[in-house]
């Protein structure tokens, strides 16, 4: 839904970022309103995996140059942990096991960290299996995963469906989805767009960071982007996505040279 | 700790019972001779047998040399520069806690561990043990209308020198090893517990043991006697001040459980550690062995070890009685320079005889963390069974985890299983908790509790949350 009046809840300006001596990002910008969908496109390598995660505060990246604000504060000022408590969310692409933590307490701890951040009150025990099994619904999701360790052991779609049980209970005002379709079949493709879906509110933002056409054909993004060599080369509405499944990623290369972005930055050019 | 420390106070500081107690002690002249097993013994009014016990075993000792085969570094200790006996310089025991010095009943109420009437723990009796002696042992005349014994060594020498006689040195031999020698010669103080045929024990017993002179070893010796179809648990707790120079802890724990009696013995060692640098810490060498001597006993020993700059300790069981069974479950922590080198050795000499082991060692800074077990099955342990798992985890990239299992069976229908794993705590994980708003701490913290769980487990209730939290405090600044 886009609404030009909205506030603007994520800001990213001419963000440049490396990981040990590699430029990855070379100058990235966006800006998400709320109630907006955004879809952020491009091959391996592009540099998408690495925003997401730069944005949740991965320790592995660094910030060369730019800005990224949220609700108008400086993001990179936080620790992971306090960008998740002010309501940043990252939907891992591949969730990683921990085995021993209990899913159900982890979901807990982790609920209840952002829940006091917003000013409201701790759950305790009872009151959280009450809202927990309230959103398991939200992705059809069995509530024997809540016993089992966090992760472990679950097959590809049901780690996907844990991520989304995890926004339905941090209840963030940024989403980002990282490639939250890969490894999904069809049906776990619907359940886990159809929790997005309901997820999705006029006062957050989601991004979705993806290859393929077919999670857009379930979550309709307001805008895409298709990001090369670590920016962002062109933004439009959905039908841009649809181009890029009929046309292939070559031809947002051929582009690249007369983009107005390929003149500011050469070093781009090399790379693509 | 005060009424004005907060939270993040007690956080950051990384050993808390690193304080020293300003108490008149009394104590005898540096060093070790005849003369002062002989001091020892005179000052405690042992009787003859004890005195010879104590000569016998240190003839023995001259004879032996320390062990070296545990995976530990350390430089050589003089047992000439040691102090074998300081007490608190007040008349022995006190009939009444009135009468105890008020300085020793804060130092404990400072270590969470309240004697007096008021404040104690309900439910657990504690005996409490400052250097070389026993100060108080609380709800012993409620333990008595059970026919428990529980007091001192020192005072079970006197009120039941019979028992004394007929079971100390009986389990862990005055030879049985270097350490258990000196032990045997120049003990102290420690706790005895008797429970009687047929009775269980009514509450939970627990011993702390407190170190605060600096030049001196402490040597406890502690012995528990279950009779027939009796059952006890029992869990001891240990700090130190923060010295820059090492202390010798040398203990001894012998355990007896006769037909169909139950003993569960847990300790949370939390000596001090030595500082970052590896300057200072406590060696801890202890030897604690309990004997299922009756059919269908049972013996389980549990252990928390995130203390001393050096652990070396084998709590161990002898399996005799037919169908008796024996359970080793074990959380060893180190970080900065700590070493431990800890295990069991599970002895099956009866048939149809069953030993568990669960050891899980968590290693940190720039430690080296061993486990060392032995499962021996022997001839006629027909029908014997072990199952054993031991798990360490590594955190950062400087520590050391070792396993060095020793399986022997000399029965071919014997069952003997061993797991082991490592794992690490890995960035991704970390990132993963934290980028859902949980702290760093608190996710190495719940990863760690996780790994702990099985043992935790096995924990006294009161006991089990403590534990966690310890294990929180000691990993305070270990990533990141």
């Amino acid at each position: 839904m886009i609404r030009p009046d909205a506030p603007v809840l994520l800001e990213i300006r001419n963000l440049h970022a490396t990981v040990g001596d590699q430029p990855i990002l070379k100058g990235v910008d966006l800006t998400l309103r709320a109630g907006e969908i955004h879809a952020v496109m491009g091959r391996n390598g592009s540099g998408k995996s690495t925003l997401s995660k730069l944005l949740a505060g991965h320790p592995a990246y660094t910030v060369t140059a730019g800005t990224v604000r949220y609700r108008g504060d400086d993001l990179l000022a936080l620790a992971p942990e306090e960008r998740a408590r002010a309501g940043v969310f990252l939907g891992f692409q591949y969730p990683v096991e921990i085995p021993g933590v209990s899913n159900l307490e982890f979901l807990r701890v982790a609920t209840n960290a952002r829940r006091l951040a917003q000013g409201g009150e701790e759950l305790d025990t009872f009151a959280f299996e009450d809202l927990v099994c309230e959103r398991l619904k939200v992705v059809q999701m069995d509530p024997a995963f809540l016993e089992r360790s966090v992760n472990e052991g679950f097959s590809g779609g049901e780690k996907k469906r844990n991520e989304i049980l995890q926004m339905a209970l941090l209840d963030p005002l940024v989403a980002i989805l990282d490639e939250t379709d890969s490894g999904l079949d069809i049906d776990a493709l619907r359940i886990v767009s159809a929790g997005v879906n309901q997820l999705a509110t006029p006062d957050n933002c989601i991004l979705l960071i993806t290859h393929y056409q077919r999670l857009l054909d379930e979550i309709t993004p307001d805008f895409v982007h298709v990001m090369a060599a670590g920016r962002i080369l062109r933004t439009a509405g959905k039908e841009l996505a649809l181009e890029l499944e009929r046309r292939g990623y070559d031809w947002v290369d051929e582009g690249l040279a007369s983009s107005d972005h390929a003149e500011a930055d050469a070093t781009a050019l090399e790379v693509a | 700790m005060t009424s004005t420390a907060s939270v993040g106070d007690l956080v950051s500081q990384p050993y808390r019972y690193g304080f020293v107690t300003d108490i008149e002690t009394e104590k005898i002249a540096k060093g070790l001779n005849e003369d002062v097993v002989r001091l020892i013994s005179a000052k405690k009014h042992e009787p003859l047998f004890l005195l010879n016990f104590r000569l016998r075993a240190y003839a023995q000792w001259l004879q032996m040399e320390e062990p070296d085969w545990a995976s530990l570094g350390h430089g050589p200790i003089d047992y000439q520069e040691m102090i074998y006996y300081a007490a608190p310089k007040q008349q022995a025991k006190k009939a009444s806690l009135d009468e105890v010095d008020p300085k020793l009943l804060e130092t404990f109420d400072k270590l969470g561990i309240p004697l007096s009437e008021q404040k104690r723990l309900s439910n657990v009796a504690v005996d409490a043990v400052f250097d070389s002696v026993s100060i108080a042992t609380t709800y012993r005349e409620k333990l008595a209308e059970h026919g428990v014994i529980f007091c001192s060594i020192s005072e079970a020498v006197k009120d039941h020198p019979d028992l004394i006689e007929r079971y100390m040195g009986t389990v862990v031999p005055i030879n049985d090893n270097f350490f258990a020698a000196l032990n045997s010669a120049v003990f102290s103080d420690g706790s005895f517990v008797f429970i009687p045929k047929g009775v269980s024990c009514p509450m939970e017993l627990s011993t702390y043991f407190r170190i605060n002179s600096g030049d001196t070893g402490q040597f406890e010796r502690t012995l528990i006697v279950a009779e027939e179809a009796a059952s006890v648990s029992y869990l001891e707790g240990c700090t130190a001040p923060m010295f820059d120079t090492n202390q010798l802890h040398a203990a001894v724990v012998e355990l007896v459980a006769l037909d169909d009696a139950n003993i569960k013995y847990s300790t949370v060692q939390n000596w001090y550690a030595g500082d970052a640098k590896g300057v200072g810490g406590i060696y801890n060498f202890v030897t604690k062995r309990g004997h299922c001597r009756g059919a269908r006993s049972h013996i389980s020993w549990t252990q928390v070890e995130t203390g001393s700059a050096i652990t070396w300790k084998y709590p161990s069981c002898v399996l005799q009685g037919e169908d008796s069974s024996g359970e080793f479950y074990s959380v060893a922590l180190t970080n900065n320079l700590q070493q431990a080198d800890t295990g069991t050795k599970m002895i099956h000499v009866g048939p149809g005889t069953r030993s568990t082991i669960i050891s899980k060692g968590i290693s940190a800074g720039r430690s080296s963390n061993s486990y060392r077990g032995l499962v021996q099955i022997g001839a006629k342990a027909v029908g014997a069974r072990n199952y054993s798992q031991c798990d360490s985890m590594l955190i950062g990239d400087t520590a050391a985890a070792n396993t060095f299992p020793y399986l022997r069976s000399q029965q071919p229908d014997a069952s003997i299983e061993h797991e082991a794993s490592t794992c690490r705590i890995s960035e991704d994980q970390l990132f993963y908790l934290q980028s859902r708003g949980i702290g760093l701490e608190e996710s190495v913290s719940m990863m760690v509790s996780g790994f702990c769980r099985d043992v935790f487990n096995q924990l006294p209730m009161e006991f089990a949350a403590e534990a966690d939290k310890l294990l929180a405090l000691k990993l305070e600044g270990s990533v990141g």
